[in-house]
């Protein structure tokens, strides 16, 4: 099986984690870094704070979830929660990891407008309100040639965007993520030696943003998103290079010209808006053929990386007029 | 007998880069997930290259500070601190070929004809091999005044490692700026010694 999508079942309340068994597995996984030693006084203070929206989400994610069956190994959580791009909170991988605590995730808020007949700013539990959570285990491959296997837990990306009833000048949709330096240490340092801007940005053609693999996650692993991972919404477009799957959105518009895209902006030669996985495109400066694949062996094997990452024949037919070196 | 103490600090010194490395692959090896990150991989093979630019650039201060600080003695050590940089720079490229590329000839063969970041830092790596070859006294007295003009081949080497790293950057520029500038320096110094050569040299004529 390549694709595993999971749909909630219904589960009788009594096979419901107890959340004190719960709480220790998340002690357990929280090993990594420095989450570890505030991590009993945290979760106290959690509980003070009354964080409702991810009560919510937690009493949503069904409790199946997060143990899948995939034909590839999923990657180990601590390994997919500790090796983050996410520039917001450093240039290191390791760095989302250790500062994303900073986050403040609740409320939060998300602004929809542009070619919408519903523009408005929306609070995240009105934006997740009507939708059924799904577990979707996808690759998720790197342009820097690693890859992972993550079980993610979201809703397709199409069924919310219909809500917002785009108009027919709809033709692109335009992604941010949240500016806030004080909770972002990496937003602070941006200087002439890094390349990037803030607050990031990334987009999508709507044909791709309808089509039913692309995702907004909230959760991974049976549990809440955790904020390096991109809380308390990310896109996930398994069929890309992971950067097109932005992370912390606070903006959503819909557009009727291509958006500008961080990554693009930042090195148009070697990183385009389409930025579909893709072996036989080589980035400029190293190989797309083959991958890193992020296991808990030592030592990671390398493994041939597949057209659209995997997924050519479910999104093939979007791109069949387009030459894909053009478009990289 | 009295310098070999000193002499065995540095040796140390050098290894101890390594040794932390080696507890660390131990630690991964056996599972621990910590230790090394997620890409043991990629993680072993930026320390080493790390720690062997760094070792380059120590073993060209040395001659630096023995000449600015009127300590000649010091030169001592740096036979020993360039051959640590080049076993570093070794395992970084031995373990780059194993480890990164899989230990797919083709694919090594076509990093080196195809990727630039690549191509320099290959060839920062082939130019300190014959100076690791002709690090033994009895070299240095066969080449004579050759030897010092060999040797000149680490600033080309540097200047190519650099940008290595800078090539391979993707965000950020913070380390080639660092190891560049104190590239740089280091060669800074040396035009500074060679014009006030040719001055002194072009007095006596004046």
């Amino acid at each position: 099986m390549t694709l595993l999508i999971r749909q909630p079942s219904k589960i009788p309340s009594s096979e419901i984690t107890p959340e004190s068994a719960y709480k220790s597995r998340r002690a357990f996984m929280g090993t990594t870094g420095a989450l570890t030693a505030g991590l009993l006084g945290a979760l106290s203070m959690q509980a003070h704070a009354a964080s409702e929206l991810s009560e919510i989400l937690r009493s949503r994610i069904p409790a199946g979830f997060g143990a899948p069956d995939f034909a590839e190994p999923i990657t180990p959580f601590e390994l997919a929660s500790s090796y983050n791009n996410y520039y917001e909170f450093g240039l290191n991988k390791s760095d989302p990891s250790k500062y994303a605590h900073q986050l403040t995730t609740d409320p939060w808020r998300v602004e929809v407008s542009g070619e919408v007949a519903k523009p408005g700013s929306y609070t995240l539990e009105d934006i997740l309100a009507p939708h059924d959570f799904e577990e979707r285990v996808y690759r998720l491959r790197c342009v820097e040639a690693w890859s992972m296997v993550i079980p993610w837990i979201g809703f397709p990306l199409g069924d919310l965007l219909t809500r917002f009833e785009p108009t027919s000048n709809a033709k692109y949709v335009e992604f941010t993520t949240l500016f806030r330096p004080e909770e972002m240490r990496g937003q602070r340092v941006s200087g002439f030696l890094t390349s990037i801007d803030f607050p990031y940005l990334e987009g999508l053609r709507i044909d791709e943003a309808m089509h039913p693999l692309a995702i907004l996650a909230v959760g991974m692993y049976g549990q809440v998103l955790p904020n390096q991972n991109g809380a308390p919404l990310r896109l996930v477009v398994p069929w890309k290079y992971g950067f097109k799957s932005i992370k912390g959105i606070v903006k959503i518009r819909l557009t009727s010209r291509r958006p500008d895209t961080t990554w693009n902006l930042s090195a148009p030669q070697e990183y385009g808006f389409y930025a579909n996985v893709n072996p036989k495109v080589d980035h400029p400066r190293w190989s797309q053929a083959r991958e890193r694949r992020i296991s808990a062996s030592f030592f990671n094997k390398k493994i041939d990386t597949l057209m659209f990452n995997g997924y050519a024949e479910e999104v093939a037919h979007l791109y069949q007029v387009m030459n894909l070196r053009q478009n990289y | 007998m009295k310098i070999v103490w000193p002499k065995l600090l540095v040796f140390l010194a050098c290894l101890f880069p390594f040794a932390i490395l080696l507890w660390e692959v131990v630690r991964a090896a056996t599972g621990d997930l910590s230790a090394l990150g997620a890409d043991p991989g990629e993680a072993i093979v930026h320390r080493l290259g790390q720690w062997g630019i760094r070792l380059l650039l120590i073993t060209l201060a040395v001659s630096s500070v023995a000449r600015l600080a009127r300590r000649p003695g010091l030169i001592r050590y740096r036979r020993m601190l360039g051959l640590f940089a080049f076993l570093y720079l070794a395992l970084h490229f031995v373990a780059y070929i194993g480890i990164l590329a899989g230990a797919d000839l083709a694919e090594v063969l076509a990093d080196f004809t195809k990727r630039p970041y690549i191509i320099a830092g290959g060839s920062a790596f082939l130019l300190l091999v014959p100076l690791a070859v002709t690090s033994t006294r009895a070299a240095q007295k066969r080449l004579r005044r050759n030897w010092a003009r060999l040797h000149r081949l680490v600033y080309p080497a540097l200047l190519l490692g650099v940008v290595h790293i800078a090539w391979l950057a993707k965000v950020s520029y913070v380390d080639a700026f660092i190891y560049g500038s104190l590239a740089l320096l280091l060669l800074g110094e040396r035009v500074y010694q060679w014009i006030k050569r040719q001055r002194s040299r072009a007095r006596p004529a004046a």
